[in-house]
């Protein structure tokens, strides 16, 4: 997994709720058997005039000039703002993995889905919540200056504009530690199979049904 | 005093110094399904690390989303499809994971054999690469969907690091009416709390209106959690759980059977055990509920109208349903029953199973589908519900009626085969998400039961079923 320390970046906003994991990366793009590859599609949906297929060259196709992404001033985006619920639905990783392909390392946003939420960790993403009120502050912001950006500190746990606030966000130790360190939580699993092999073989008498 | 939900995650947590760090716990899993969508990455980097599955007995695979529903003796014509299902073949093969096979009477959709085979059984922590996962919490289990990173997880250590969740409890009191089912119940929960109610919970669905729910209905319950935002759903054991167990291949049998039920009749909330937060519905005034948004918590009772945005306070509710209108093709104020349909589709993992599929073809039964009707559809959930429909004479009936009867799986609930809507269509649909785009780019969704769909599809407009002559018993 991809280390995350600290990143400023341009921010791009998405200003609708409830955005689910069908819209993040279509159905049509979950046939492949690769974890790369997705990003052209992201919002597949939105972001195209015509119906997209697998396989196909996103760069020849009709962009939507009418959607965010796709206005020049949010090209190289790499911190997507967005609204409450973000990545409901469907379990797919390929909706993170669409995202992360595409360019994205920070999603704010007030509230997330339980499973999105957790796959993004999984991958190296970094999701945070902040209170609707300054996700409020943080859309006028992006939209009255061309070039907004937006700094993410990891380890003290802040995101900071350019007029120098700042606001903190909270991250569990655990999850937090396997972002700054890159670590791959099998082989951190693993560590602990002697531990897993006692618990299964106790869990075995006591239900044998289960085995 | 402990909640369900507390009692099945203390019976799974594996005892470690050092994980629970940051209040993660390690969590065993007992019954890992595994479908073709979600899981060749994970096998693929299984491989890449030189790691094997932690314990084979506890997976059961089956490809579902990508299989046709119609004659399967061609195999699937879409490679992409095929590379799938062939990529999980080749994976179950090759490590000796026990698979129900396209051709396999056994074959269909992961959340309706997992139960049928008696895979699913009470106290398991169950998890999927897929969200319906909840489903199985029907039958007191903690179930809950997982992304391909942690199938792989469970796969090499049959575990997860995960963080406890808040409980929920939603009690449904009352008698239900009839023609109102579990699929309105979950609906209706939907509406009251939002799809966002249930982030960061595990919902436990109590109250006199589920404990007469049948294993099918509660499913049906347990399966809409993960809409309602909660990644697990559960149903305490009853005399119904452990009938519905019993006989089934994968279940226990003579005397371990005896000391399984044992086990099972604990499995339910302490009488005073203390949830975080409680949500209470009566059944009786629960009406037949239909979707109209590209949400599931846009849904109505079928006397309703389509909302009218200028009403809405809230700049950015007032925002969604404009956009929802204009996707759906919806005027403001429309009463539901004056929306007419082109499609209908009677199906997926929360809706395929054998009563779903009775209580439609009563509704259908003598009667032919509306001349507006292009295409009715019934997709049952697995090749044994679609035999036992078979003797049963409900194929019959359906077809009489003019529905196309198709071989098992997801089909148009995500449209991942050939069965999907066209650009503009509309359609009355047993599944579970009315998303843009979800049953084909363009379509255009309604959530319902079986028999609302089944009405739909005879008078080509959604109509309260209870009101149709002999459509209800």
């Amino acid at each position: 997994m991809e280390k995350f320390h600290t990143l400023t970046g341009l921010v791009v906003p998405l200003d609708r709720a409830n955005v689910d994991t069908d819209a993040i990366i279509p159905k049509q793009f979950l046939k492949s058997i690769k974890r790369s590859g997705f990003g052209q599609y992201l919002f597949d949906e939105w972001r195209f005039l015509d119906h997209g297929e697998s396989g196909m060259d996103s760069s020849k196709r009709q962009p939507d000039p009418g959607f965010v992404l796709n206005q020049p001033r949010y090209q190289g985006a790499q911190i997507l703002l967005a609204r409450a619920n973000f990545g409901c639905g469907s379990s797919r990783e390929h909706a993170p993995w669409a995202l992360q392909d595409y360019g994205f390392r920070v999603i704010i946003a007030p509230s997330f889905a339980d499973i999105f939420f957790n796959n993004c960790f999984k991958i190296g993403l970094l999701p945070i919540v902040l209170d609707t009120a300054i996700l409020d502050l943080l859309f006028v912001s992006v939209a009255m200056h061309p070039g907004y950006q937006l700094t993410v500190d990891l380890q003290n746990q802040c995101v900071s504009t350019p007029d120098s606030n700042s606001f903190e966000f909270e991250v569990d130790t655990f999850r937090k530690h396997c972002l700054l360190h890159g670590l791959d939580e099998i082989g951190l699993t693993l560590q602990h199979a002697d531990k897993i092999k006692a618990f299964e073989n106790k869990r075995r008498q006591e239900q044998p049904w289960l085995f | 005093m402990q909640t369900l939900y507390d009692k099945l995650w203390n019976q799974h947590v594996v005892p470690t110094e050092s994980t629970d760090v940051g209040g993660m716990s390690l969590i065993y899993i007992d019954r890992h399904l595994v479908h073709e969508v979600t899981s060749p990455q994970a096998f693929e980097s299984l491989k890449l690390a030189g790691r094997k599955p932690w314990r084979l007995s506890s997976i059961l695979a089956v490809a579902d989303h990508n299989v046709p529903t119609t004659d399967r003796s061609q195999g699937i014509h879409d490679p992409l499809s095929r590379l799938q299902v062939d990529t999980l073949d080749q994976n179950c093969d090759e490590l000796g994971i026990t698979q129900f096979k396209m051709y396999d009477l056994r074959q269909g959709i992961v959340h309706v054999i997992g139960p049928e085979q008696g895979a699913t059984i009470p106290g398991m922590t169950v998890v999927c690469g897929d969200s319906h996962t909840s489903t199985h919490g029907a039958f007191a289990c903690l179930a809950f969907g997982i992304g391909t990173s942690e199938v792989e997880h469970v796969l090499a250590t049959q575990c997860l690091l995960m963080k406890k969740s808040k409980t929920l409890r939603i009690l449904v009191e009352g008698q239900l009416g009839l023609g109102v089912t579990a699929k309105d119940i979950a609906l209706a929960i939907i509406g009251k709390i939002g799809t966002a109610g249930g982030n960061g919970h595990a919902i436990e669905f109590a109250g006199s209106a589920i404990r007469t729910l049948s294993m099918e209905g509660r499913m049906t319950l347990c399966n809409m959690a993960i809409e309602a935002g909660a990644r697990a759903g559960m149903v305490a054991v009853d005399d119904v759980t452990i009938d519905y167990i019993k006989g089934r291949p994968f279940a226990p049998q003579g005397e371990m059977w005896e000391r399984a039920v044992a086990y099972w009749r604990t499995l339910h909330s302490d009488p005073d055990a203390a949830f975080d937060q409680t949500v209470i519905l009566n059944a009786t005034q629960i009406k037949p509920q239909v979707t109209w948004g590209t949400s599931p918590e846009m849904v109505v009772d079928i006397d309703g109208r389509v909302p009218d945005p200028e009403y809405v306070t809230d700049e950015l509710k007032r925002k969604d349903i404009q956009l929802a209108l204009n996707y759906m093709g919806l005027k403001a104020n429309t009463p539901i029953q004056q929306i007419t349909i082109d499609k209908v589709f009677i199906g997926s993992c929360t809706n395929s199973r054998i009563e779903d599929l009775r209580s439609a073809a009563q509704v259908v039964k003598d009667k032919r589908i509306a001349s507006n009707v292009k295409l009715a559809l019934v997709v049952p959930g697995s090749g044994l519900v679609k035999q036992q429909a078979e003797q049963e004479g409900l194929d019959k009936i359906f077809m009489a009626a003019g529905f196309e009867w198709r071989e098992p799986g997801c089909s148009m609930c995500l449209a991942m085969n050939d069965d999907r809507l066209n650009p503009g269509e509309r359609c009355a649909s047993t599944s579970n998400r009315n998303f843009e785009g979800r049953q084909g780019p363009g379509g255009r969704t309604h959530l319902v039961s079986p028999a609302m769909a089944a009405a739909a599809a005879i008078t080509g407009h959604f109509v309260d079923v209870r009101e149709l002559k002999d459509s209800l018993s």
